[in-house]
């Protein structure tokens, strides 16, 4: 056992960083750009996201030995969207005002890429516990770049993170508005996604 | 709302790639080239047109008297698959041309978020048969301006000195940020709000 040990630890830790779905490999980019208003509606958009993510590469991990390869992708899809549509409902349920800010994004988790990319990639070929520390890991990556672009833009259009405040009054009075419109989560991916190449984070 | 209204608000003001971020893989996958981007384009509309159409019906005839509104997302997502399946068939057979000019794109729509989101803001919305068929015109329409204007603007970035860190994709990502803040301008255009 112990000679395994760095491998399954590696598993969970190199979706954090070195294989971060949304800052290295740039997959699942709607949701990031889209539900990162506020480091608030990311962190639940990130929430909804991983349930799915962990729970289907589970799954999928522990019926991998009854799927012919020919028929996979078509009973990926249905796994997932099972998840989805549960998500869907317990957030219409007892989150409606987070439900209403994420919108068509609820179901949309559907055709996101990570989720089936970790099902094909990694889940239909390992075992169940590897494939739970995987989706953690890539549900860890995707919630920290998700916060981080959330916190930045609340940050510089609002003057809060979290709704606590921390500008002085002269910049809340005019913040940078942009930031909270499409045009600033562009250009914050792309500064973020060029900080990443200077730092080798994907190295 | 007026089908006009309805068309210009998912064609400009509420563009789904650069204001509703919807569909963003492709956006930044296709659109290094510009043969590319138009290929694609062709293939998101005339897939746009008949999802929307056999989600619609499905939706109406189907789930809704049958009161199995919670199959929304598996159904949608399997009809969209089988139906790109089954036109690739189709064109690859009958229509040779058609299938040359947008075949290797059609596989990639299935996962191209922007078809099943169609499909549910059809349903979001409570639009009858023709005003979803306008809605879906207008995104496919929509679509193919963004990507075919980013696409050129991509391929001028090729041959351009770029400080060695913003290559490729965060100078891409700052300037789909240029041209969504020139659709922003299009914000309230004929009281359509976004």
């Amino acid at each position: 056992m112990t000679s395994q040990k760095p491998s399954r630890l590696s598993y969970l830790t190199s979706g954090i960083i070195k294989e971060n779905p949304v800052l290295i490999l740039m997959i699942g980019l709607c949701p990031t750009l889209a539900t990162t208003t506020s480091a608030r509606d990311a962190l639940g958009m990130s929430a909804a996201a991983s349930f799915v993510l962990i729970f289907s590469n589970v799954v999928v991990s522990l019926v991998r030995k009854f799927v012919q390869p020919s028929i996979r992708i078509p009973i990926f899809i249905i796994i997932i969207s099972t998840f989805v549509t549960i998500i869907d409902y317990v957030l219409q349920a007892y989150q409606p005002s987070l439900y209403r800010v994420l919108g068509v994004f609820v179901p949309l988790i559907v055709v996101n890429c990570i989720i089936l990319g970790r099902a094909e990639a990694f889940a239909y070929s390992h075992g169940v516990f590897d494939s739970f520390l995987d989706g953690l890991g890539n549900a860890l990556g995707f919630t920290l770049a998700l916060v981080i672009l959330g916190s930045l833009r609340e940050f510089f259009a609002v003057g809060t993170v979290f709704g606590k405040t921390l500008t002085p009054n002269w910049y809340r009075s005019a913040p940078m508005l942009f930031m909270i419109f499409p045009p600033g989560a562009f250009f914050l991916i792309g500064i973020l996604k060029a900080l990443a190449v200077k730092l080798k984070l994907g190295k | 709302m007026n089908l006009s209204k309805i068309f210009i608000g998912a064609f400009l003001v509420n563009n789904i790639l650069l204001m509703r971020f919807i569909g963003l893989c492709s956006f930044f996958g296709v659109s290094t080239s510009l043969d590319t981007s138009v290929g694609m384009s062709a293939a998101v509309v005339f897939v746009t047109m008949l999802a929307a159409w056999v989600c619609w019906v499905l939706w109406h005839a189907l789930l809704l008297p049958l009161g199995l509104e919670f199959l929304r997302t598996a159904v949608f997502i399997l009809v969209i698959a089988g139906l790109v399946q089954f036109v690739e068939m189709f064109l690859k057979k009958y229509v040779r041309g058609l299938y040359s000019a947008m075949g290797i794109y059609l596989p990639l729509i299935t996962t191209n978020c922007a078809i099943l989101a169609i499909t549910f803001l059809n349903v979001d919305y409570g639009f009858n048969l023709l005003q979803a068929t306008i809605y879906a015109l207008g995104v496919g329409g929509g679509y193919s301006l963004a990507i075919i204007l980013f696409a050129a603007i991509r391929e001028r970035l090729e041959d351009s000195p770029v400080s060695p860190s913003f290559r490729g994709y965060p100078i891409a990502f700052v300037g789909a940020s240029l041209i969504s803040l020139a659709f922003l301008g299009f914000a309230n255009l004929f009281g359509i709000s976004i």
